[in-house]
């Protein structure tokens, strides 16, 4: 049976290249410890900086902004405890949305416990966050505004730019989660008046596990993990270094291929749009427009999505039914319940996300299967026969 | 795969699909809302369940309970039907996931009001009036109570969420 992975917001697979350079560093030797005197020290540090230098030069940083971390979640919970520790004095009032991964909203729920208060703003009905409620919700006792750069449910890409332009003007940090962005769309953070921006390798085909944190140059942080001196001071701990050097290359090829990705993920997310439009009584999620080229979120009204999920997967097709983080939940999403969908129809809810390797020939045998599963789960549902 | 071999059996080639014309009882539960609902039709002749189907929307393991509680009162007498339990079922089908053990409880329970159904048809009482549960409910059954929009944990039922403010709804 040919598998077909069409869940790349979960993860991406490794990229040949990627994974070529990273076998090349463990066959080298692949121990050294960038903090060791001697020259396998030495060597270590030259391969750990020359990462950096690459990965800086995919957000378009200076190098000695980028941390490395295990990957997005820890780089979420590194910016904003740093920054709610570090500012705590100044004030304990933090800005967010209301469609944010786990890895903030989670962070932010443990630091209200700890006397902090949060802010969540909404958005329209394709998840789009108006600038100017975050200026409005901006108080004297505001030190950090954190909200995502593209939506990992419904790929909705969010004003950053126009965002941090307010929070600029107001003297307030600004953080975003670009993990699901970074690496497929382009991000500039001196363009996006960003200080703190979440990425991770493994949206981008490098390898998971490992991550980074930008922090731009004077910006007050704690680090999240105390010990050593590494990482400038920001992340104690000897660094992944197997997992550095595929993220590197990872970020290079992103930077360098990128037109071209975008251009084959658009042309798939179009031929998969046009057919599944022809099912009728399914709900589009999103922003038409400004969303993630790779990702269809869609409704399809009176079945679950987890038995069509199941079933797709029975025939070899990988897709999921919402971000894989919060899958054991039960709970409808608190994303589509953001946009103003119903319960029933989140419900039904499927995510496609597909990468550089899917063909147009992939998406024709999926959908065909996606098209049995859902006449046959509305067969059986009592709410398509009511209807 | 979360599920057992029995699960995605039954789940796969789901037995006694279908809504009965003209049933003896009906019994309807669940709710979309939490994102399973059953309806459970039966025909009975002499205080036996001769035919049974089911129709349900919801996940694997509740089209998968729908389809083993059907097998398992098809042919018995009402006395024994009504013994089903949800834990019979569950362990028919080699178990379930913790988090899917509420789907079971829809299948016996939707069987048992079918039942019912037809006894008060039998005596002429009026059919029980169609009731939803509360989303709240629903709710504080799984993990605790949150916020469906900014996912804030509530500690207790609120009209409002503490953090952004926004309604909660109370039913749908």
């Amino acid at each position: 049976m040919e598998l077909i992975y069409f869940d790349h917001i979960s993860g991406t697979p490794l990229h040949p290249l990627v994974k070529e350079v990273m076998i090349k560093y463990i066959e080298e030797g692949g121990f050294g410890n960038p903090s060791s005197q001697h020259r396998i020290g030495d060597a270590a540090i030259e391969t750990l900086e020359d990462a950096r230098t690459k990965v800086s030069a995919l957000i378009n940083a200076k190098p000695e902004e980028i941390v490395f971390t295990s990957g997005g979640t820890e780089s979420v919970n590194h910016a904003i405890k740093g920054v709610a520790f570090a500012r705590a004095k100044k004030g304990k009032h933090i800005i967010t949305s209301n469609i944010e991964h786990q890895s903030v909203s989670r962070t932010l729920r443990v630091l209200m416990g700890m006397g902090y208060q949060v802010t969540a703003v909404p958005v329209d009905r394709y998840g789009m966050i108006d600038p100017s409620d975050v200026e409005k919700a901006i108080r004297d006792d505001t030190i950090l505004v954190t909200i995502m750069h593209a939506n990992n449910e419904i790929g909705t890409i969010e004003p950053i730019t126009e965002i941090g332009k307010i929070t600029r003007g107001r003297g307030v940090l600004l953080h975003t989660d670009a993990v699901v962005s970074c690496g497929n769309i382009p991000v500039d953070v001196e363009e996006m008046n960003v200080d703190l921006l979440s990425m991770a390798a493994n949206q981008f085909y490098g390898p998971p596990g490992v991550g980074a944190l930008f922090i731009k140059e004077k910006t007050p942080i704690y680090p999240l993990i105390d010990g050593g001196t590494q990482e400038n001071n920001k992340r104690a701990g000897t660094q992944n270094l197997i997992g550095i050097v595929g993220m590197a290359k990872a970020a290079e090829l992103a930077r360098l291929d990128m037109p071209t990705r975008t251009e084959h993920l658009l042309s798939l997310k179009r031929y998969f749009l046009e057919r599944v439009k022809g099912i009728d009584d399914i709900v589009i999620n999103g922003h038409p427009e400004k969303s993630l080229p790779g990702l269809v979120s869609f409704s399809v009204e009176y079945v679950e999505g987890e038995s069509m999920m199941i079933m797709l997967d029975e025939k070899g097709i990988c897709v999921s039914t919402r971000s894989a983080c919060a899958s054991g939940s039960l709970r409808a999403s608190h994303v589509l319940i953001a946009i103003g969908s119903d319960y029933a129809t989140a419900q039904g809810t499927l995510l496609f996300s597909f990468g550089i390797d899917n063909t147009k020939a992939q998406i024709d045998k999926a959908f065909d299967v996606l098209k049995d599963t859902v006449a046959f789960l509305r067969s059986i549902s009592p709410l398509y026969k009511k209807k | 795969m979360q599920y057992s071999e029995t699960v995605m059996e039954h789940f796969k080639s789901p037995k006694n699909i279908g809504r009965i014309e003209n049933p003896d009882g009906i019994g309807e539960v669940g709710n979309p809302v939490c994102g399973d609902m059953m309806t459970i039709t039966i025909k009975v002749k002499d205080d036996r369940i001769e035919d049974i189907k089911f129709e349900t929307f919801g996940c694997g393991a509740a089209i998968a309970v729908s389809s083993m509680v059907t097998e398992m009162a098809k042919g018995k007498t009402l006395e024994e039907a009504m013994k089903i339990t949800n834990k019979s079922v569950a362990e028919s089908l080699g178990g379930l996931p913790k988090n899917k053990l509420h789907c079971s409880n829809l299948g016996a329970d939707a069987l048992h009001k079918a039942i019912m159904d037809y006894y008060n048809r039998k005596e002429g009482k009026p059919k029980e009036p169609k009731q939803f549960e509360k989303v709240e409910y629903i709710e504080k059954k799984e993990a605790g109570c949150h916020c469906p929009y900014c996912d804030a944990e509530l500690s207790e039922p609120a009209p409002f969420c503490k953090r952004c403010g926004k309604p909660i709804p109370q039913e749908k």
